[in-house]
């Protein structure tokens, strides 16, 4: 190929801007129901999500970098002209991230997940051939973004009506509290731990089987869940914190667990996100260093998710930061018992949509997760208007995303020659 | 910095506006008892400057309760029903204008007490105040029973507020007709004109527990499914 080097690092540089966007404000959303529980502060929240995100983005981002990298496309009618899937991949990373650009000044509530999907089903649909997108794949993969926020409101629904009966509604909650909270700790560490070591392991060269996965699991859960052990036995009972609300001292055992929960949030976030600003490097980087080449089986490179990575962790310190802020004065009213129930099960949710390679919207899977805790009654005040302006961001996002891929994946082909 | 999915999806909680509201209805109508005081010895400056103060603090309750009720959009997903919700504000606001109104009307028609009326009249007064006290406690447990998601333990305890505040409502009835009977011995020795506001007044401060006895019902029916 003739501008080998050039498209390398034009695909370098969007999918670092991408993964710099998703830092800086996907990032905020997944982090924000616990910066407003107030169980962590700004600070340590930034902290978490470096490290977490980028965890997650490393050890369990590889199952849907790969479905945006060859899930959506049939690279196999391309391989007389590798070139115009590496311009596609090109304009659907810029139409996404200018998108989003946009929509985010613009205070509208659009998906990067979405976006880059329906750019990708864009440019190949229009710019290659109707044939050339696996729909049955993308038709699973719109299912999933309906299913994954009904399925985080159930379990949070489920998670919070069992913290209520086992530990809110009885005699001595606060009792209840440092017997129960360490088994929901583990319970995080040990789900977390367990779709992590059945899907993502293996690029990093692991190989393990279903018994070694299911007893690691185990083992780091109850490593986690002593860690959490220790500091809620630090804890101690204040009665003035209780006079004005009877609950304090309870909230402050599931602050400690919320901690558990915002990491395990900044990992599943990691793990799906990170795809869409890497996916389509991915592609550009395996056509170019084939010379040109589509192979379908080729490995991901690990500094790829390193860049997707850096990318996102770049984009929270520079950025998301101040997002942060804006959305924990916003959320005052969630509990940390909430918003454990909440961001365990939009966590769990978006994990297990990574491990089995779907790529979801965090921030629509969360918002989900919490109308299941409002469901039981345990939130103040819901605004329904949240989930009218998600259906609009789907109608507006994949048609936007599309129609800027195409352009730009012609005007790619005409500056480059196809 | 426009307002993210997350954070948007989150709408201001009615609880605290609501208590908040009652808190401010409660502090107008404490402020009846020095304001009979001073009506009873006869120092209608003092009672003037009373009324004054408690028409004040009505109108900060209303300032309250439109507020409330301008950040309730219909689009609003709450635990309790919009409804009924409204319902415990206007309840609570009927409260403040009771008491608002038996000092407009002492004051506007100088309405002195027969003696036979007025030793019983500040321990009505304070019992029906008492009244509105406990609908306020039972009010200030609507945080607890949305962090117990309306369920167990915490509404039993409210359950047992709200008996507590009938009977407090029950009290005061016995204190009315023990009012009434002392007026009726002596009436016929007044002007029947000055009787008849009399009974009104008798009437309005009964009246006061019956608000605050119809907030605790209506609380009720927000713990209810």
């Amino acid at each position: 190929m003739e501008y080998a080097i050039i498209l390398l690092i034009l695909a370098c540089v969007f999918g670092l801007f991408m993964a710099w966007g998703i830092g800086a404000n996907d990032v905020a959303n997944a982090m924000g129901t616990s910066v407003g529980s107030g169980a962590i502060t700004i600070k340590q929240a930034v902290i978490i999500a470096a490290v977490f995100e980028f965890a997650g983005a490393f050890l369990a981002g590889g199952q849907v970098t790969k479905t945006i990298r060859k899930g959506i496309i049939d690279a196999d009618l391309l391989s007389g002209t590798p070139e115009l899937l590496v311009y596609g991949m090109l304009a659907a990373l810029l139409a996404a991230g200018i998108w989003l650009l946009v929509a985010s000044r613009l205070g509208w509530p659009v998906s990067t997940t979405h976006t880059i999907v329906g750019a990708i089903v864009g440019f190949a649909a229009v710019g290659i051939g109707m044939d050339a997108v696996h729909w049955g794949k993308v038709g699973s993969i719109v299912m999933s973004w309906v299913i994954s926020p009904a399925l985080a409101g159930t379990i949070s629904y489920w998670l919070f009506r069992s913290v209520q009966g086992l530990i809110l509604n009885t005699d001595t909650p606060f009792d209840n509290a440092k017997k129960y909270v360490p088994f929901y700790i583990f319970l995080t560490g040990f789900i977390i731990a367990l779709v992590t070591m059945f899907k993502g392991l293996k690029h990093i060269g692991l190989e393990t089987t279903i018994i070694q996965n299911y007893g690691m699991a185990f083992i780091i859960g109850l490593i986690i869940m002593f860690i959490g052990k220790s500091y809620i036995n630090k804890l101690k009972i204040d009665p003035e914190a209780d006079r004005d609300f009877h609950f304090a001292n309870v909230e402050k055992v599931f602050a400690v667990l919320m901690v558990f929960t915002a990491c395990a949030m900044a990992f599943a976030h990691g793990s799906n996100d990170v795809a869409n600003a890497i996916g389509p490097v991915a592609a550009v980087v395996s056509i170019v260093q084939s010379g040109g080449e589509i192979t379908q089986k080729s490995a991901l490179p690990i500094w790829i998710l390193l860049l997707g990575g850096v990318g996102i962790v770049a984009g929270l310190l520079m950025y998301g930061r101040r997002v942060m802020e804006t959305i924990g004065k916003n959320i005052t009213e969630l509990t940390p018992s909430r918003g454990f129930a909440a961001t365990l099960a939009a966590a769990t949710t978006v994990v297990l949509a990574s491990g089995t390679g779907l790529p979801i919207s965090t921030t629509h899977t969360l918002v989900g997760a919490v109308l299941g805790v409002g469901m039981a009654r345990g939130i103040g005040a819901l605004n329904l208007n949240v989930v009218r302006t998600i259906f609009l961001s789907w109608i507006i996002t994949l048609p936007a995303g599309a129609i800027m891929a195409i352009l730009f994946f012609f005007t790619l082909k005409g500056m480059f020659g196809g | 910095m426009a307002r993210t999915t997350i954070s948007s999806l989150f709408g201001n909680s009615p609880v605290k506006p609501l208590q908040a509201h009652m808190a401010s209805v409660q502090e107008c109508v404490v402020e009846l008892v020095p304001f009979f005081e001073a009506v009873l010895e006869n120092d209608w400056k003092s009672a003037k400057a009373q009324q004054k103060k408690i028409s004040k603090l009505e109108n900060a309750a209303d300032k309250l309760k439109r507020d409330l009720r301008m950040q309730l959009p219909r689009s609003l997903f709450m635990p309790v029903s919009r409804r009924d919700l409204l319902e415990v504000l206007t309840m609570q606001d009927k409260i403040a204008n009771k008491g608002k109104d038996i000092a407009g009307l002492i004051i506007g028609r100088k309405i002195e007490f027969p003696e036979a009326v007025s030793d019983k009249l500040i321990d009505f007064v304070q019992r029906a105040i008492a009244a509105s006290a406990q609908a306020q406690t039972a009010i200030n447990e609507l945080d607890e029973l949305v962090e117990t998601g309306f369920g167990g333990r915490e509404v039993k305890l409210v359950q047992s507020m709200i008996k507590e505040l009938d009977a407090i409502e029950s009290d005061t009835d016995k204190i009315e007709v023990k009012v009434r009977t002392a007026l009726f011995k002596i009436e016929d020795d007044l002007p029947p004109v000055q009787v008849m506001f009399l009974y009104r007044v008798i009437d309005w401060i009964g009246e006061l527990a019956d608000l605050s006895q119809r907030v605790g019902s209506r609380l009720e029916l927000l713990l209810a499914r």
